[in-house]
């Protein structure tokens, strides 16, 4: 806790009442559509009946929609799927950046001027949607999970952030390890890596919630649904509202096997949720670094 | 080591930049761009007299204006809000909560916003247990601009807190002691040291928001367009999208995406230019 000036004044007492409430308020705005969301994915259907829909106060809580949803069906293929296309896309994108950053970081290399412009100048101009579809099927990626991570792999965002960290690692630990006889490969794993744990775990988690949330690909580029990835289920589901499918092949493979059925409500609800807590599993992380002001500072700088 | 990050936007930035030629062409996807035949500007003649390309441009350029007015200056007065807190740990914890819808994808917010005010959701309800007659505000065409703008609102404002909190940051206090020692109150020291700190962020922000006028989000609104409909709802990302991958008339949806990418260059390049001429820095240092 800091403590005020000594030249400043007491602050009136309109604004002491008023400063809690308005932050209480944005606060609240960002989650209280969050706890409903969960309490009615957790509720019975005793309970959303009662509600007459989404359940504000928690009465009797339940698993029961999380364990339709897992059970085999549509939601757990398109978690899989989302799963897999995040962390191999990461991985990828992750790795291209870091060897591409590097190379890039070290002015006098190689035309380092023209390409580190060719990656500057994709912030200008998007290439548009028609002719990106276009170059996609014709290199006969539609409905292949390939369409989902290549065509976005780089951003240039990313990119320019870790170059920026990379270009702060003074040169002579560089060149007195070059001088030893390290190359260019043992370099970036011996020596850049190392220092650069902060910034590598930045940009590959703004990689993993890119690809997560990417709904936009899918869209364009994959026609069969047996392969969409949860966002488009949850566009499906819960934007479109259509009917969730049920038997063989459906929601759940567990249907009629002596379980109770969840309430569609929960069902929807606890969709929403599947999506939400990856995000919230990383976001921890991606904050404490904020705080070292890893992207802060390339933002300015 | 940089080649597989160029070789990856060659392929799916600039080679698709450069197959925007079929803007130019009558083009059929089975006989491809060699066999397709030139056709001069006639899908821009015909862009041009369409009405309903001139209504996604207007539905463009109305959100954008709204999105200035009511989105832009609440980043600014957030973080103006938060930094003027003494604890340290209250602020962390909220600046946490609003950073956090950033990182949801368009899919779960407009999700949210459909089960908070949407015909079945919680707004609708409460109304209707109480005996009024209850309103959907996610399929009015009337209000969807400012649907729209709450939603960016409710997604993106924690985020734009960021820059300006940094730039805050960065003011020496020893301006607002002076000040204060001169008489100055807490409203003339926003206005005079505040404000004035924050100018070249807001000015920069303002350029790149302006030459991006033309996008508003293409995720946003494919969502929302059939529920509300093309005529509150379709903005032109979702014109090329419908034009040209829907209907399936490819050079037509080419040339609408080639005139948003082309005067969205010219718009940057001209904000960029007038910044220069306030005597600001603009998106790129002038060499």
């Amino acid at each position: 806790m800091t403590t005020r000036a000594v030249w400043e004044e007491e602050p009136t007492r309109v604004a002491r009442l008023s400063r809690p409430v308005v932050l209480a308020l944005v606060a609240l705005a960002v989650t209280f559509p969050l706890y409903v969301v969960v309490v009615t994915s957790l509720s019975t259907t005793e309970s959303v009946t009662r509600a007459g829909g989404l359940v504000v106060v928690p009465r009797e809580l339940t698993l029961a929609a999380y364990a339709q949803l897992l059970s085999g069906g549509v939601v757990t293929r398109a978690l899989v799927i989302s799963v897999l296309i995040t962390a191999v896309g990461t991985a990828f994108s992750l790795g291209i950046t870091v060897l591409a950053a590097y190379g890039l970081s070290r002015p006098g290399s190689l035309f380092h001027r023209p390409l580190l412009f060719v990656v500057l100048l994709t912030f200008l101009f998007g290439p548009g949607i028609i002719p990106s579809y276009l170059v996609v099927n014709a290199l006969g990626l539609i409905d292949s999970y390939a369409s989902l991570i290549l065509p976005t792999a780089v951003s240039a965002f990313n990119l320019i952030v870790m170059r920026s960290f990379f270009m702060g690692i003074p040169s002579e630990l560089i060149d007195s390890a070059r001088i030893d006889g390290a190359g260019e490969f043992a370099i970036l794993r011996r020596i850049v890596m190392p220092l650069s744990k902060a910034v590598v775990a930045v940009v590959g988690l703004f990689y993993a919630v890119g690809y997560w949330n990417a709904f936009f690909n899918a869209l364009l580029y994959i026609n069969d649904n047996n392969m969409w990835p949860l966002q488009m289920v949850l566009r499906t589901y819960i934007v479109q509202a259509q009917v969730l499918p049920t038997g063989a092949g459906g929601i759940s493979a567990g249907t009629g096997l002596g379980m109770a059925p969840a309430p569609s409500l929960a069902i929807k609800m606890a969709i929403v949720v599947i999506a939400i807590i990856p995000v919230l599993l990383v976001y921890p992380f991606i904050q404490r670094h904020f705080t070292k002001g890893v992207i802060i500072g390339a933002v300015k700088g | 080591m940089v080649m597989p990050v160029i070789a990856l936007l060659g392929v799916f930035h600039y080679f698709p930049t450069l197959g925007n030629v079929i803007a130019f062409q009558d083009y059929s996807p089975y006989v491809g761009i060699r066999g397709s035949d030139f056709v001069g500007f006639a899908n821009f003649s015909r862009l041009f007299s369409e009405p309903a390309f001139w209504k996604a441009v207007a539905n463009t350029l109305s959100i954008t204006a709204v999105q200035l007015v009511f989105f832009f200056p609440i980043p600014i007065a957030l973080a103006l809000l938060l930094n003027s807190m003494l604890s340290v740990r209250l602020r962390t914890l909220i600046q946490g909560v609003v950073y956090l819808p950033h990182f949801f994808s368009w899919v779960l917010v407009v999700s949210l916003f459909q089960q908070m005010i949407g015909g079945a959701g919680l707004l609708a309800q409460s109304l209707r247990a109480n005996g009024y007659e209850a309103i959907d505000l996610m399929t009015k065409p009337d209000t969807f601009i400012l649907l729209v703008t709450a939603q960016s609102i409710w997604k993106d404002a924690g985020w734009g807190m960021i820059v300006f909190l940094a730039a805050l940051s960065t003011i020496n206090p020893a301006l607002y002691e002076a000040a204060a020692a001169d008489g100055a109150h807490r409203w003339r020291r926003i206005w005079h040291i505040t404000l004035p700190g924050l100018r070249p962020v807001i000015v920069l922000l303002l350029i790149l928001r302006l030459g991006d006028a033309l996008t508003v989000g293409f995720e946003q609104f494919i969502l929302q367009r059939s529920a509300v409909g093309g005529n509150a709802a379709e903005v032109l990302d979702t014109y090329v999208y419908y034009q040209g991958l829907l209907v399936g008339d490819f050079g037509y949806g080419a040339a609408a995406g080639l005139f948003k990418g082309v005067v969205g260059l010219v718009l940057v390049l001209v904000a960029n230019r007038f910044a220069h001429m306030v005597g600001e820095q603009g998106v790129y240092s002038r060499s």
